[in-house]
């Protein structure tokens, strides 16, 4: 049990590693893409790779430093990214010729990005509680 | 850089992560032979980025350059920022981000077996 209702303790610091791989991965794709293969007709899976890359950076900041707000948001955007952009890929294959993190809810990293919004959500909830 | 090379080292890290989350489980502290499990990995790891990079250097294959080193230096830096930050958890989760961490090896090993072959190209 953590001692205090601190979100970067205890399991908080495993989550807060999972969220710090998936911050390095989403954004140094995004990086290497907008680098080397950005072209006008393809934007948007790259301007959606930076983006994810960005939320998952600031979720594992806002995490690390108990920012619970911060967190909550980020969060949310990240759920609402994953199961959006999951079914726009589903939808409209022609729209992301390229893979993002959350193309097909998350596929290429094993759906992670799509179980880990609701366990990060879930750790803030358990957090908010004082410590039994 | 090959097939038994990758999966060799995708399935010592996943042996390191089930002995590190049983600690998890177990709530054992950081001991010295999960440490020491940890140490043979990246020496592993260390002899990857050496051998990986002399490969990357005659190779004859359409490898990306910059990613495949990329991933090479990355997967040397996860196993002691993992110690350093497990250590430093006092709870049973301590040894859980070596589990994250030694899951990510594992990943990584995979991905960098497709760069070598070319297949996220």
């Amino acid at each position: 049990m953590p001692e205090r209702s601190d979100t970067s303790h205890g399991f908080g610091r495993v989550l807060v590693a999972i969220y710090a791989v998936f911050a390095v991965a989403a954004s140094a794709r995004s990086i290497v893409q907008l680098i080397t293969e950005v072209e006008s007709d393809t934007v948007v899976p790259y301007v959606l790779s930076a983006f994810a890359g960005v939320v998952y950076v600031v979720a594992t900041y806002a995490l690390a430093r108990n920012h619970r707000r911060l967190a909550l948001v980020t969060i949310g955007i990240e759920l609402v990214g994953v199961i959006a952009v999951g079914l726009l890929s589903l939808v409209d294959t022609e729209l992301f010729p390229d893979q993002t993190v959350w193309s097909d809810f998350g596929r290429g990293y094993v759906f992670i990005p799509l179980v880990l919004p609701f366990v990060g959500l879930w750790w803030l909830r358990r957090t908010s509680r004082p410590p039994e | 850089m090959n097939d038994p090379v990758a999966y060799g080292i995708a399935i010592l890290a996943v042996l390191v992560a089930v002995f590190a989350g049983w600690h998890t489980l177990r709530r054992r502290e950081f001991g010295n032979p999960l440490f020491y499990a940890v140490c043979v990995l990246e020496i592993v790891l260390l002899a990857l980025l050496v051998g990986g990079s002399i490969a990357l250097g005659r190779t004859s294959r359409d490898v990306d350059g910059v990613l495949f080193i990329s991933y090479l230096v990355t997967m040397v830096v996860i196993p002691p920022a993992a110690v350093v930050w497990g250590i430093a958890e006092k709870s049973r989760w301590g040894t859980g981000v070596v589990v994250v961490a030694m899951l990510t090896i594992a990943a990584l090993s995979v991905r960098l077996l497709g760069i070598w072959k070319g297949a996220y190209a």
